[in-house]
């Protein structure tokens, strides 16, 4: 009998749904203020500092951390109704996103006491950002081949090598990379890379830009030349962050943002059709919030099996598998709709500003976060074919 | 299959495994399977798991009774259980009490109708009726001057035209002639057609996510057994990856059905956009994963599977025929796509989070 796989019908609870009401009026507010531009995707406003520090006021940054390091003890529930709604309104989470779903809990569990004192309640607050370093030139998903060296020195290590589609590196303050400390051995190809804690904007650090299908420049590549990393700054256990790394993994690849990211322009098809559709057009919409609504229902039933303390590595990855694949499909199915658009849709130009942008974002939705490849893997392990 | 923990499922669970195995009833040409299913089903009274005692009924409440029905798509099972327990239920929106045996319900499909003449009798045509011909009484739903109508009907009193479904189950046009029912009453405020589809299309819903259950776990079991170009196909990557698309397609029907079973058990209403949303969606994505999965279970089979001496037909046909009872997922898109519509934008997102 293969593994049962289960999505039982987790419903939020009601102060869920008191904290979602909260969070659109704040973004309601946000937008009328002029913080960011809801309809302007992810295009001029990847890096608002202002909204993140207000973010971080509202608690909304590290709720599940515990109250001793600026956390809010909050379920992870009440966190999925905060990432969602931030995410249907395009709202420019981006520069403290990272560490709030990763950075953030892996310094939590590996990093020493006193570097959590420092660093997470600033993340709670909004004022740090975090990048990731784990891809490497010629290695990609394939992080077994990584080879950037972290070399014993005194009372450190002194790192060398270059780090690639590193999003956000050109702002972030922090980054949290895999390093090379070991050759793999025979036994244990996973065996020899470890952790640490990388202080940007220090000398031995050089941040390229690399620009993008978008016109958007959010991925880095970061070299370093005899960049020194203290003894305190190395996370978890030497050599073994293979190990580390694979149990944050249900986190990142089950969220909202996991199948939101391209949501607006179903949004905008919606307005651009108006009340009464055609029989294509109904069809269409029904499909998608058909598909739309099983995720949604798949991601919160895994978000309850986190808050339960289970870790549905499998579960997980087919939701990142579905999600991605049907949020890079949404705009090309909303574009086949958009055919039939009358010309005096009062949105028509900002549906079709926004299709192209989707579309040219659309690629990128299988690759980021464990390729469609890597994930149907992890499936395939999880079923006891490999 | 898992041990359920509800007795309910169990005592199902138990009967399906020792007198619905799937290898014997395909080998089984003269249908000898059939009567002692039937026998075992009802002394444990699940087809009238949704009729309530002093209604004649073993009164279990809907969330065990879909459990069943999960259940029952698990093990493809081919009499009409499930289609008596919606006859069941719809007989007790109206306070009717269920008779014992077979029963099934109509109209099937959402465009047909079944009027209430002035004289009390039944008028209409309903086409894709599951196991008529099997039935010996049908629940009708019918329109009249006076509202909607639950009626009770016997078989032996309408005309049954055969047909057969994908899988050769019985699917057939049912004709009332003015036909005088042994019992009729008005239906709930607010009980119309579309409820009717909508229950419906959630019984079907669960029944394709049991049945591609069963379809991933045969072809991973059938991946890990076969062996070409001397290694188990399991070991290929291509074949891998089309088994977790096969996972996910079965793990979106199963979550989109039971969310839909899940919200119709707890919320007393189906005039809801919300529970609309649930049915409605489950029958759209659980028809299409019926056949992406059953396509990629069929892939995995190779020609083996395509014989009828293989068991995978008894799953992959009955998962695409279901997709077509109480509305197809054309039918529910274009009707939720009309309410999403009618919603505005603005409220899309809002609907949505609302589950």
């Amino acid at each position: 009998m293969t593994a049962a796989l289960r999505f039982d019908p987790i419903r939020l609870p009601p102060k869920c749904e008191a904290l979602r009401k909260e969070v659109r009026a704040f973004l309601a507010e946000e937008i009328a203020g002029g913080t960011f531009n809801p309809f302007k995707p992810n295009r001029e406003d990847i890096d608002v500092p202002e909204f993140c520090r207000k973010v971080g006021e509202r608690g909304w940054i590290g709720m599940t951390w515990p109250k001793k390091y600026g956390g809010h003890e909050r379920s992870f529930l009440e966190r999925y109704v905060v990432t969602e709604e931030m995410r249907v309104a395009n709202a420019p989470t981006r520069r403290f996103f990272v560490a709030d779903r990763q950075s953030g809990p892996i310094l939590l569990k590996y990093a020493p006491e006193h570097i959590k004192m420092d660093i997470l309640p600033r993340i709670c607050r909004g004022e740090l950002c975090f990048a990731i370093g784990m891809s490497e030139p010629n290695s990609g998903s394939d992080l077994f081949a990584a080879k950037t060296r972290a070399t014993r020195t005194d009372g450190g290590y002194l790192v060398n090598g270059t780090k690639i589609w590193t999003s956000s590196a050109h702002i972030a303050d922090y980054m949290i990379a895999l390093f090379r400390t070991s050759p793999p051995t025979k036994e244990n190809r996973r065996h020899g890379l470890t952790q640490f804690l990388v202080k940007m904007k220090q000398p031995g650090i050089q941040v390229n830009p690399i620009g993008q299908i978008t016109g958007q420049f959010e991925f880095n590549e970061v070299v370093f030349t005899d960049y020194f990393v203290p003894d305190d700054h190395l996370l978890g256990e030497i050599d073994g962050a293979w190990k580390q790394a694979t149990s944050e993994l249900a986190y990142e690849r089950s969220g909202p943002e996991r199948f939101l990211e391209t949501y607006y322009v179903l949004t905008e098809l919606v307005r651009a059709v108006g009340d009464k559709p055609d029989t294509r057009s109904a069809e269409g919409i029904g499909r998608l919030v058909a598909q739309l609504h099983t995720m949604r229902r798949m991601s919160v039933s895994v978000a309850g099996m986190l808050q339960a303390g289970k870790e549905p590595v499998v579960e997980a990855s087919i939701v990142k598998d579905i999600g991605t694949v049907w949020e890079q499909q949404l705009p090309h199915r909303v574009r086949d709709l958009a055919a039939f658009v009358e010309e005096t849709a009062t949105n028509r130009e900002t549906l079709e500003r926004q299709l192209d942008f989707a579309i040219k974002t659309a690629p990128k939705l299988t690759i980021q976060g464990g390729t469609t490849e890597v994930l149907r893997g992890i499936i395939a392990r999880g079923l006891g074919l490999r | 299959m898992a041990e359920s923990e509800n007795i309910v499922v169990a005592t199902a669970e138990k009967i399906f495994a020792d007198l619905a195995d799937a290898q014997t009833i395909n080998h089984d040409k003269k249908g000898a399977w059939k009567a002692p299913l039937w026998n075992a089903l009802s002394e444990a009274g699940l087809p009238l798991s949704w009729v309530d005692e002093e209604l004649g009924g073993s009164g279990a409440n809907l969330a065990d009774g879909f459990a069943v029905l999960g259940a029952a798509g698990r093990f493809a099972i081919a009499v009409p259980l499930a289609e008596t327990m919606l006859a069941g239920w719809l007989l007790s929106q109206a306070r009717i009490a269920s008779p014992e045996g077979e029963m099934t319900v109509a109209p099937a499909t959402p465009k047909d109708r079944i009027t209430v003449n002035a004289d009390g009798t039944l008028s209409g045509r309903a086409r894709g009726v599951p196991f008529a011909k099997e039935a010996k009484h049908i629940a009708a739903l019918a329109s009249g001057a006076n509202g909607m109508s639950i009626a009770l009907v016997k078989a032996d009193d309408v005309r049954i035209e055969p047909g057969l479904n994908l899988a050769n189950d019985h699917n057939d046009i049912v004709s009332f002639d003015k036909v005088r029912p042994v019992a009729a009453k008005p239906a709930p405020k607010g009980f119309d057609q579309t409820t009717l589809m909508l229950m419906g299309g959630v019984v079907r819903s669960l029944q394709i996510a049991g049945a591609l259950e069963s379809m991933l776990d045969i072809s991973v079991r059938y991946s890990n057994e076969r062996v070409a170009f001397e290694k188990k196909i399991s070991k290929f990557q291509a074949v891998q990856h089309n088994l977790a698309r096969l996972a996910g397609e079965s793990a979106a029907a199963l979550a989109a059905a039971t969310s839909a079973a899940d919200a119709i058990a707890s919320v007393p209403s189906f005039n809801d956009d919300a529970v609309f949303l649930e049915a409605a969606s489950a029958k759209i994505r659980c028809s299409e994963a019926a056949e992406k999965g059953g396509g990629i279970a069929h892939q995995v089979h190779g020609a083996i599977g395509f014989t009828i001496e293989h068991i995978l037909h008894r799953y992959s046909l009955r998962a695409l025929a279901w997709r077509d009872d109480f509305g197809s997922e054309s039918y529910w898109a274009v009707e939720l796509g009309k309410r999403v519509a009618a919603r505005g934008a603005d409220e899309l997102w809002p609907l949505v989070a609302s589950r």
